[in-house]
């Protein structure tokens, strides 16, 4: 443990604050597709009381979805289509595949299950979870799939306007930032589908429904709503989103892997959990700070360490605050 | 309301009273094969259960070979012990435990650090097992208090997000004591000792088969006798409605907690076990797909049944051997596969119905076979089965030469199929069950034989959610109604 504080001490003096601002930068950008997914499972958290493991494994089909588009229109090096209409296809084809993925996991792995004692749906979620890995690791031959987005639109050689820099910060410094065109992509988007689902969730007819389903679900059956076709809007929603961060991640970090769902899926949990479950905003906040903490915990201490700083930051939040930042005390009704 | 597989008549039924949930099985006792085999299997005490299996478990070691031993009998006995401890957590005080498999793991490497020439220590067996029991029961209690206060989805993340952290701790080789990287990193750690006991030593895998099997007697009668307690008596209160056992005064936490640390302390015992069999210890044993492998016992068997999990093991255990991709047994492999779909069609009911699948099953693939022969060309239905399947050569599509995307399209519309046949009901169903039967058989020739590692875990994971849907019981649990 010495060795390791040693050497974060070291790290901290020559990366310096532009080191960090780099980190930060990650962090954000990190954080913002944890919090599309962290949003996922509070959103479905919020309205059947379950933890969805399949979560994780639906935003892992997303990143492939993208990527078959991507393939399907040349691949990165010779596009049969532009960077702009591609690029929105690709979002579109993984929002709908991963959202109809949603729906059918609900109807066909929880809806059976309404009734049933609380930890049946969790070993069924568990199932779907183990079940679409594997599917994933048949279909893809358990080899990394690579969107390449540093060739992406590019010719001859030259990287793509993907990798672009927007402005660079700490210029002079041996660290220098630069925000790449990909990054104010993710951000901007990720940032319009969050306000674009509290706007639904607060304003919108469908929202009430939502909100109502989730609060009391027998209750809003009597009052006229159909929860059921609630529900699957909200697990299309929540699959969709889910599906639009495994495109992101895709552009950002390249690769995609079969596996990938399984980890991004806890720390997004987490995300949703140390902002407090049930909560739409407390899963935006937590997504960032998990995104930071993971971006600097891997900076300063070492990448292989970032996993489990996180789930030290987990357990913490359940001692300390196990309603998360944003979230409430529910009272048991009984 | 209606999609409650509890309540298939949409009747209300009220209260967690084995009376109620048991009405009807009781009307459909006694009729038929079945009747029979339930009234002899209720109405043979439980000792003489254990003494039959040990029997013809104790006779196992003077017919296997030491291989098979090894990979039958012991590995079994192994996830028996696994599922045991399991079945406490889940199954008794109904907690959700996903890192299960990490205090297997840490008791698998607290054993090998204390008998290995990894630190020098070479403790004999009756001090480091319960040493390590203790430990591990301890870092239960430890995660446990994490989120003791809160629902058992808290407790599944936090656990989960545990294996996890545990998996990435041991594969790193950072973390350093006495000058000794404590996990050997992802080279784990090699040359443990056998087990010893006051100075013997057990050698062979007969040795270890009969220790495990002694081992295993003990938990179940300890178990057996823990569920029959005040305190078993608590843990189902627990499981069936904390808030309720809270106001009757039954402390929850203190129970949570004990179940919690009784599951990692049989955890850590079968991971002293696992490192002693082994004679070596590495991340990859304690990977998800281990603790998918644990959790298919227990609930395969049926949760908080002793008998159950033993089945479970067995079944389990048997079917990942042949599965498993180092086990080169397509033959085997294929029987197990037709045998569980004959096992499917003959529990369709009346069994006319399942004979007219059967046979619809058999003239739809002649059929498909003939019409791919003719439109797509001989190169299209000329591919062999592998090793001595030829007499499927007529019936299932096989392409010579393999056709792009031809293998993923057909797992593609195998699920779909799946979903749509799921999806209607009545003789819809019926008529849809031959195609996909053959479906069923053309994607495994095509593609699962030869994944059949893959295969073992997608049918674990659609095992889980179909029978959580159809019989969340399991084989021989009993069957559960929810307080309105």
């Amino acid at each position: 443990m010495h060795v390791v504080l040693g050497g974060v001490v070291d790290t901290v003096r020559t990366l310096g604050w532009s080191g960090a601002a780099g980190l930060l930068k990650n962090g954000l950008v990190l954080g913002s597709l944890y919090a599309l997914i962290a949003l996922g499972y509070t959103m479905v958290y919020g309205i059947l009381k379950l933890l969805n493991f399949a979560h994780g494994d639906v935003y892992m089909v997303g990143a492939f979805l993208g990527y078959g588009v991507l393939t399907a229109f040349g691949g990165p090096l010779n596009l049969t289509l532009g960077m702009v209409p591609l690029i929105l296809l690709m979002f579109a084809a993984a929002m709908g595949g991963s959202g109809v993925l949603g729906v059918a996991v609900e109807r066909f792995a929880y809806r059976p299950l309404r009734n049933a004692p609380r930890i049946a749906p969790l070993i069924s979620a568990l199932g779907v979870a183990i079940f679409l890995e594997n599917s994933a690791q048949l279909l893809t031959n358990g080899f990394q799939y690579n969107y390449d987005s540093f060739d992406l639109g590019g010719t001859n050689g030259q990287p793509g306007p993907l990798i672009k820099p927007v402005f660079t910060l700490f210029a002079n410094s041996p660290l220098p930032v630069s925000v790449s065109v990909i990054d104010v992509l993710i951000l901007s988007t990720a940032v319009a589908l969050m306000v674009g689902l509290i706007v639904l969730v607060n304003w919108s007819r469908f929202g009430k429904a939502m909100r109502a389903t989730a609060y009391d679900r027998e209750a809003a059956s009597m009052m006229g709503i159909d929860t059921d076709r609630v529900i699957s809007k909200t697990f299309f929603i929540a699959s969709a989103l889910a599906g639009a961060a495994g495109v992101m991640v895709g552009l950002k970090l390249g690769t995609t892997f079969f596996l990938m769902g399984f980890v991004a899926g806890l720390k997004a949990f987490t995300a949703a959990v140390v902002g407090g479950i049930g909560s739409i905003p407390g899963a935006v906040v937590g997504g960032l700070l998990i995104g930071v903490v993971e971006s600097f915990a891997a900076g300063y201490v070492g990448g292989q360490w970032s996993d489990i700083v996180v789930f030290g930051l987990l357990v913490l939040f359940m001692l300390v605050r196990p309603t998360g930042l944003l979230g409430s005390h529910a009272i048991q009704k009984v | 309301m209606n999609d409650s597989p509890n309540t298939p008549d949409g009747e209300a039924r009220i209260g967690v009273d084995s009376w109620v949930a048991e009405a009807e099985e009781r009307q459909a006792r006694g009729r038929g094969l079945k009747g029979y085999l339930r009234i002899g299997w209720e109405r043979t005490p439980d000792p003489v259960k254990l003494i039959v299996f040990l029997g013809f478990a104790a006779s196992l070691p003077f017919w296997l070979s030491e291989g098979d031993l090894y990979s039958f009998a012991l590995l079994t006995m192994l996830y028996l012990v696994l599922g045991l401890g399991l079945n406490v957590v889940v199954g008794f005080a109904g907690l959700l435990d996903l890192g299960y498999v990490a205090f297997y793991g840490i008791g698998a490497y607290a054993y090998a650090e204390l008998s290995s020439d990894h630190y020098g220590l070479h403790w004999p067996a009756e001090v480091s097992i319960p040493l390590v029991m203790i430990g591990t029961a301890f870092a239960g209690l430890v995660l446990g208090f994490s989120s003791r206060r809160l629902l058992g989805d808290y407790l599944a993340i936090v656990t989960l997000f545990f294996g996890q952290a545990f998996l990435v701790f041991a594969n790193t080789s950072d973390p350093v004591i006495a000058g000794v990287d404590v996990t050997g990193g992802s080279n784990g750690i090699a040359n443990i000792d056998k087990l010893t006991f006051f100075g013997y030593h057990l050698n062979s895998s007969k040795q270890e088969f009969f220790f495990t099997l002694i081992v295993f007697v003990v938990l179940l009668t300890a178990l057996h006798f823990v569920n029959q307690s005040r305190t078993g008596r608590a843990w189902r209160a627990l499981r069936e409605d904390p808030l309720a056992a809270a106001a009757l005064t039954i402390p929850v936490n203190r129970l949570k907690l004990t179940a919690f640390a009784l599951g990692a302390s049989i955890a850590g015992l079968a991971g002293c076990m696992l490192a002693a069999i082994q004679g070596s210890v590495v991340a990859t044993n304690f990977t998800t797909t281990v603790l998918i492998i644990i959790y298919a016992v227990v609930i395969l068997g049926g949760l908080g049944s002793l008998a159950g999990t033993i089945l479970g093991a067995i079944v389990i255990n048997v079917s990942y051997y042949y599965l498993a991709p180092q086990n080169d047994h397509p033959d085997i492999k294929r029987w197990l596969f037709y045998g569980t779909v004959l096992l499917f069609a003959a529990l369709i009911k009346p069994f006319w119905k399942g004979i007219a699948v059967l046979a619809g099953t058999i003239a739809f693939g002649l059929l498909a076979h003939a019409v791919v022969a003719e439109w797509a060309g001989r190169s299209w239905t000329s591919g062999h089965p592998i090793s001595g399947g030829k007499w499927l050569a007529d019936w299932v599509v096989i392409p010579r030469v393999s056709h792009g995307n031809f293998n993923n399209y057909l797992y593609i519309g195998l699920v779909l199929a799946i979903i749509l046949c799921l999806s209607v009901r009545g003789w819809w169903r019926l008529a849809l069950l031959p195609p996909i039967l053959y479906l069923v058989a053309v994607v495994w020739e095509n593609v699962l034989l030869l994944n059949s590692g893959i295969t073992a875990l997608l049918l674990f994971g659609a095992m889980l959610v179909a029978l959580m849907t159809v019989r969340p019981q399991g084989l021989l649990g009993t069957s559960r109604v929810e307080i309105v």
